[in-house]
């Protein structure tokens, strides 16, 4: 018997879903209730898989919390996990990424924060530390925020070589380090803005998500704010990514965990009509590293959809065959069993879906 | 001195009781009282500061019902006896 499990990140907690064998959705929450959980992960270097969660209370600020009994408890540090050192002056105001290391890394966690930063911790995610080196980058009094604000979304470790990681931010763009987090460098080199008057920038970049093909490290799909790009030398240059699709804004973006060469994303009609093209859900998918993208939508809404896939909105699960997965900001919860042949509805109405992330937990 | 520190819900729950009464060094402020309240419960603490020892914005400190925001923020004095009120402040949807 094997157990699927859905954890569904929403601006009024975390919602769990798990299944049987293929079977009907169970659901259970919130846990952190009426706080804003933007960033969950499966860890799966633990058996079972240690569910991270992050986020922000509006109230009572950020969290950051694990559970190794898939959500039947969570601990949280009495103190803060992840803070900014006294001398910065600055403080958490929201975690918006956790992304563990590969398997042969084991300490090896990623969080990236708001207001934009990275920490990285050793410990299994328990303490966190500042990654100074980007903090103190000189670009940074120049990064703007988005609208979402200024974040540190996205966190790619290099799989093999643990000197390379890179990061994006909104509004700073995709910077890159190759030497373990110490150093870094813009790398936004082909990746056009649209809201500015220089259109190819060094950084400044709205990009909305980064995904890294499995199998070669070097190959990635880009969604930025107003394109869709690619690159296969590990991000030092990108070009566009769009031939087939109905439109070229959005924000969710997942790369096959398995089968190099396919990612998936829901794209919407544009910055200033933020909706899905036709009123249609659509998810997109490419088979050939991003040259071509084709509708993999069967079973999902063909009139009448006018919500948002955020942008860790869109996931899969690991499993063989894959499943993927997208929330809404409207509460939606959709599944596919078949890489995306197939979809149905799985969660209706819960409250507005941040992230969601899954994993084969048993 | 004595002060007691009356929590809301969520955060009587981390701390086990919805009044902490604490011996604080005279005279003090509310940022002194607050530094006791992280040495005992430092979960409560961080969710009423942030790292930086500021006030969290949607929380409101009451002495003995003076709303500190309106008084000396952090640096306004605690008298022996006071009473310090932490509430969640109108916030969200």
């Amino acid at each position: 018997m094997s157990t699927t499990m859905l954890a569904v990140g929403t601006v009024k907690g975390l919602f769990l879903g798990t299944s049987e064998d293929g079977g009907a959705w169970r659901w259970e929450g919130p846990a952190f209730s009426m706080t804003r959980v933007a960033a969950v992960a499966f860890d799966t270097r633990h058996q079972p898989p240690r569910i991270l969660v992050g986020g922000g209370h509006e109230h009572w600020g950020p969290v950051i919390a694990h559970s190794d009994d898939l959500g039947a408890s969570w601990v949280e540090g009495d103190e803060a996990a992840l803070r900014f050192p006294e001398d910065t002056g600055v403080a958490v105001e929201r975690v918006w990424q956790l992304a563990p290391g590969p398997a042969d890394r084991p300490g090896e966690v990623w969080a990236g924060v708001e207001p934009a930063a990275l920490f990285r911790s050793d410990d299994e995610g328990k303490t966190f530390s500042l990654v100074t080196g980007l903090w103190d980058h000189p670009h940074r009094p120049s990064w703007q925020p988005g609208a979402g604000g200024m974040c540190l979304h996205t966190v790619l470790p290099h799989p093999d070589d643990a000197s390379q990681v890179l990061v994006a931010i909104s509004a700073a763009g995709v910077y890159r380090s190759q030497d373990g987090g110490q150093s870094w460098a813009p790398s936004n080199a082909g990746i056009e803005v649209t809201f500015m008057p220089e259109k190819l920038p060094e950084f400044g970049q709205c990009v909305h998500k980064v995904a890294r093909d499995c199998a070669d490290p070097d190959r990635l799909i880009l969604q930025n704010h107003g394109g869709v790009f690619r690159s296969s030398d590990g991000g030092a240059s990108w070009e566009r990514s769009e031939t087939g699709l109905p439109a070229n804004f959005g924000f969710g973006l997942t790369a096959h965990p398995s089968r190099s060469g396919t990612a998936f994303l829901f794209p919407l009609i544009a910055d200033m009509n933020r909706m899905p093209p036709d009123g249609m859900a659509r998810v997109y998918r490419t088979d050939d590293y991003g040259a071509t993208w084709t509708s993999a939508s069967h079973g999902l809404p063909r009139e009448g959809f006018y919500s948002v896939v955020l942008r860790d909105g869109l996931t899969t699960d690991g499993d063989d065959p894959l499943g993927v997965y997208f929330g809404t900001r409207s509460g939606g919860v959709f599944a596919s069993r078949d890489e995306a042949a197939s979809w149905e509805e799985v969660a209706a109405h819960l409250p507005e879906v941040l992230c969601v992330r899954a994993a084969v937990v048993s | 001195m004595t002060v007691t520190v009356d929590l809301p819900t969520v955060l009587a729950g981390l701390a086990g009781t919805s009044r902490l009464v604490l011996e604080v060094p005279h005279p003090a402020s509310v940022a002194d009282v607050l530094d006791v309240v992280g040495e005992v419960h430092p979960a409560v603490e961080r969710r009423v500061r942030d790292e930086t020892g500021a006030m969290r914005r949607y929380v409101n400190v009451y002495v003995d019902g003076g709303d500190v925001r309106a008084l000396q923020g952090a640096a306004t004095p605690v008298p022996d006896g006071a009473v310090v009120l932490v509430v969640p402040s109108i916030a969200g949807g």
